[in-house]
């Protein structure tokens, strides 16, 4: 499985029943093609569009409906469109039970940079700060390290940051980090992973759970 | 008085140096014919508000290809890699704000309000040269209100009167952009006769609404 799939079917084991959750553009979108049949989630995007799912094979594209990303987007029925204030009413006052996000840098505090690298070519915060800030739970989904390896899990971010100690959980190819007030606290490891590997490609400093286990992927 | 106007009539409005907001998010709910006619205009030193900068090719994309707008507030402008370019060669000055904190600050320029407090930005960039006010013991942004001089808004349905239906994520920053201008007009697909709306469906009222410019 590719690592990006690892991430994702595993991020979805998170998600229950009715829960209403916002997916980020990358691997949090990913998510949502293994969430189980019998679980219905209800998705949210920015732009105000609530219980959207991607378009079905063979479905003509509405003109006027797009997902979180600007990808053309169907509306599922029950479904329900809020302007932009109403939009970030839901996501800042806590009405949305989860959150996933991309990041470039997560710290052992749970503090989350994703949206800026000083020097390189400017994009945005978008809705990421808001979402940091305002979902009852923040999800990370990310590849575990950089593409030249150097590690993206440390004890201190470098990059600037989209919200201070928000982070709940880390979710990565390699393994799953809970995000406490003491530190971070490895839960599971993906099949194939050993705890060396972990150390070698984390900077921060976490504790292993008595009750970790294997990713179940 | 009529509202319904032609495109040229409504470019006439916007001239060097308007501060326009600019409704619509990605490539949906932007009023492109008026954006069209402002790229013939070719008005420049434009201060737009809008969520992001579309694409090169596209809406509000064309209007920083062309070198029309000199300064931009947007939430995104990372489908345009040319406003990335103009802002590191200093040619064009960019505010990024978060999303939400852009829709209070409007909300807040057309309700009347001084500002809004928001927990989004402390603790990072968005946060310098902002006063930070406690309440309860956590810590908010005061983040100012944003208005306009003109609005241009995106609408699918309106009556003359200018009650406003939209369709589907289109919506988005449109609404409330309609309240924070002090000329509002909106493009709209479809023009109906007065009292074919139901009150009770009219998303935004027509009292927001000077121009309306028939696509």
């Amino acid at each position: 499985m590719d690592k990006k799939d690892i991430i994702a079917k595993r991020v979805a084991q998170e998600f229950s029943d009715g829960q209403f959750i916002n997916l980020g553009i990358g691997i949090p979108t990913l998510a949502a093609k293994y969430v189980p049949n019998e679980t219905k989630v209800i998705l949210h995007a920015e732009n105000g569009a609530i219980d959207i799912g991607a378009l079905n094979p063979g479905e003509e594209a509405d003109p006027d409906l797009v997902n979180g990303g600007g990808e053309y987007a169907s509306i599922n029925p029950g479904g329900a469109i809020a302007d932009s204030v109403m939009s970030f009413c839901i996501i800042r006052g806590g009405h949305l039970d989860a959150t996933v996000l991309g990041a470039m840098e997560v710290d052992q505090c749970g503090n989350l940079a994703n949206w800026s690298v000083p020097g390189k070519m400017i994009a945005g915060m978008g809705g990421a700060m808001d979402l940091a800030i305002g979902a009852k739970r923040v999800i990370v989904a990310m590849e575990h390290t950089n593409r030249d390896g150097s590690a993206r899990i440390l004890k201190q971010c470098t990059l600037p940051l989209t919200a201070q100690r928000v982070v709940d959980l880390i979710v990565t190819n390699l393994c799953v980090f809970g995000v406490t007030k003491h530190g971070l606290v490895l839960h599971e490891l993906a099949p194939g992973v050993s705890m060396e590997t972990v150390e070698k490609n984390t900077e921060a400093e976490f504790i292993v759970s008595p009750q970790v286990k294997e990713m179940q992927i | 008085m009529k509202k319904v106007i032609t495109v040229e009539k409504a470019v006439e409005m916007i001239n060097d140096g308007t501060t326009l907001m600019i409704g619509g998010f990605a490539t949906i709910g932007k009023p492109e014919t008026i954006i069209n006619a402002m790229c013939q205009k070719g008005v420049k030193g434009l201060t737009v508000i809008a969520n992001d900068s579309g694409r090169p090719e596209e809406d509000i994309g064309k209007l920083i290809v062309n070198h029309q707008i000199s300064r931009i507030l947007a939430t995104h402008v990372g489908t345009n890699p040319e406003t990335g370019r103009q802002v590191m060669n200093k040619e064009l000055e960019l505010e990024l704000v978060p999303q939400g904190t852009m829709a209070e600050r409007i909300r807040a320029g057309g309700s009347g309000l001084g500002g809004v407090l928001t927990p989004t930005g402390v603790g990072t960039l968005v946060a310098e040269g902002k006063q930070i006010i406690k309440v309860d013991e956590r810590e908010f942004l005061l983040e100012k209100p944003i208005r306009a001089e003109i609005a241009i808004i995106k609408a699918h349905k309106a009556d003359e009167k200018g009650n406003l239906i939209f369709r589907r994520a289109a919506r988005n920053f449109n609404t409330v952009m309609a309240t924070a201008a002090d000329i509002v007009i909106a493009e709209v697909d479809e023009m109906v006769p007065v009292g074919t709306i139901d009150p009770d469906e009219v998303m935004v009222p027509g009292n927001f609404i000077d121009y309306i410019v028939k696509e």
